[in-house]
């Protein structure tokens, strides 16, 4: 990558694994559990993390050197929250349907804590390219995870992704339900998000040694 | 009638770390020791306390479509629902930094207790879940809302509490290596969701004649699950200890 120093491409791919932001930094878990019932909906808020990251650092760091550091919270509030008016509204007029079963959260991007977490962390203290790759990299980090959970929950718990039946007709009895398969209803439900994401720490724990925290 | 079951609904169905997961942020990082614990959740409950009504009057009177009417006849077109988000933070924010100074003018000893976690609450997504949720579930009056964001940081609160008291205990037990701190957090949490979606035939389960009177008699019930489950972690994390 020509265009990416070493040290910028360390921004992008540190967050997707050893240094992620859910699993990791414990940032932005809110909306992470609250929608990934259905894969489709943890595309749509991974991406919409993606563009109000990206475009948020730009703009905070750009303006790093213009807010007085007593009101810095309510600057990027407002600067956050105005992006997220925008997704919102894209969101409404492209995809109706969706923005209705996501409903208030995507308001709750706005406290997303990875946001405000990063804004303070790097795009306040580093230059908008630099801010610009953080910010990618830190919502691709979140994304992954997202889509993962959205993964296991839909495929165990209806049997489908993105809404197609991949496991085969449940009343029909045909695909994995001829062998006595059931779907497993739980994973609907929101508790099961919480112990899907645990999992995922234990397993990306257990491969790296170095992630174990102190008892 | 009505405030009640609001109140008791928001504390225990809809409780906002157990249904909608809202504010695991900071429950997940606050939430380590219980006296800490006890101050961000005191502090939130006042926040949602005072946010919730206020956030209900701005929505009443401007955002809503048509709210713009007492302005004059010709204002009735207006629609600024689309301002919410921005409004919404912007009161949240100011409000908690309001707080902060009179709290600290008034009652220095609260606010040395308080003062670390009143900045961070801003940021909290349960506070400002707290007014989207009163949006979208369309709740009525005023006092409604006060009812609906004092029981709501009650939920947050009791929560909180529950945590970091698990998390004490749980230093003791031997649990897999990379499961310890985080990931045992969010089984457990998601063990203790389990636990509370018992609560959701609360209001529904009973009958429409029952429905009047075995209400505090339910309340009274739930005290005791409460009691009852909570001991019963405490039981299970005892065993673990002893086994140990």
């Amino acid at each position: 990558m020509g265009l990416l120093s070493k040290k910028d491409a360390a921004l992008i791919t540190d967050p997707f694994a050893d240094n992620n932001p859910i699993t990791i930094q414990v940032l932005g878990i809110c909306s992470a559990l609250a929608i990934t019932a259905e894969l489709k909906a943890s595309i749509v808020m991974a991406i919409s993390v993606l563009f109000v990251m990206g475009a948020g650092n730009i703009v905070i760091s750009l303006m790093r050197n213009i807010i007085p550091s007593k009101i810095r919270i309510i600057a990027q509030l407002i600067v956050v929250a105005t992006l997220v008016i925008i997704v919102d509204l894209v969101l409404k007029a492209f995809q109706y349907e969706l923005s209705k079963t996501l409903g208030a959260f995507i308001g709750l991007i706005i406290t997303n804590c990875i946001i405000m977490g990063r804004f303070e962390a790097f795009a306040l203290a580093n230059g908008p390219w630099r801010s610009f790759l953080d910010g990618i990299g830190n919502a691709v980090g979140y994304g992954v995870i997202l889509i993962l959970v959205g993964f296991f929950r839909e495929l165990l718990g209806s049997g489908t992704l993105l809404g197609f039946p991949v496991l085969g007709d449940p009343i029909e009895k045909t695909g994995a339900y001829a062998f006595g398969y059931e779907n497993n209803g739980f994973m609907l439900l929101a508790p099961m998000a919480l112990i899907v994401v645990g999992i995922i720490i234990w397993v990306q724990r257990s491969r790296n040694e170095a992630l174990i925290e102190e008892n | 009638m009505e405030h009640l079951e609001l109140f008791f609904k928001s504390i225990f169905i809809d409780n906002m770390v157990f249904a909608t997961f809202l504010g695991m942020c900071s429950y997940l990082a606050v939430s380590k020791k219980v006296t800490t614990a006890v101050g961000l959740g005191a502090a939130v409950i006042f926040v949602l306390a005072v946010t919730v009504p206020l956030n209900w009057l701005l929505d009443q009177y401007i955002l809503q479509p048509g709210a713009l009417i007492w302005l004059g006849p010709e204002y009735a077109e207006y629609d600024l629902s689309f301002l919410s988000f921005i409004l919404f933070i912007a009161t949240i924010a100011t409000m908690v930094q309001l707080v902060e100074i009179i709290v600290e003018k008034f009652s220095p000893s609260l606010y040395n207790s308080l003062g670390i976690f009143l900045p961070l609450i801003a940021v909290n997504c349960a506070i400002l879940g707290g007014s989207l949720f009163m949006q979208s579930r369309e709740i009525a009056t005023l006092g409604l809302a006060t009812t609906y964001g004092v029981g709501s940081g009650i939920g947050w609160f009791l929560a909180i509490l529950a945590i970091a008291a698990i998390r004490e205990k749980i230093r003791y037990s031997s649990i897999p290596a990379p499961l310890r701190g985080l990931g045992i957090t969010f089984i457990v949490t998601g063990l203790m969701a389990i636990g509370f979606m018992s609560f959701g035939g609360m209001l529904t389960g009973g009958e429409e004649e029952a429905k009047e009177a075995p209400k505090t008699e339910a309340v009274k019930v739930i005290k005791e699950e409460k009691a009852k489950e909570v001991k019963k972690e405490e039981l299970a994390n005892n065993t673990k200890e002893i086994q140990e």
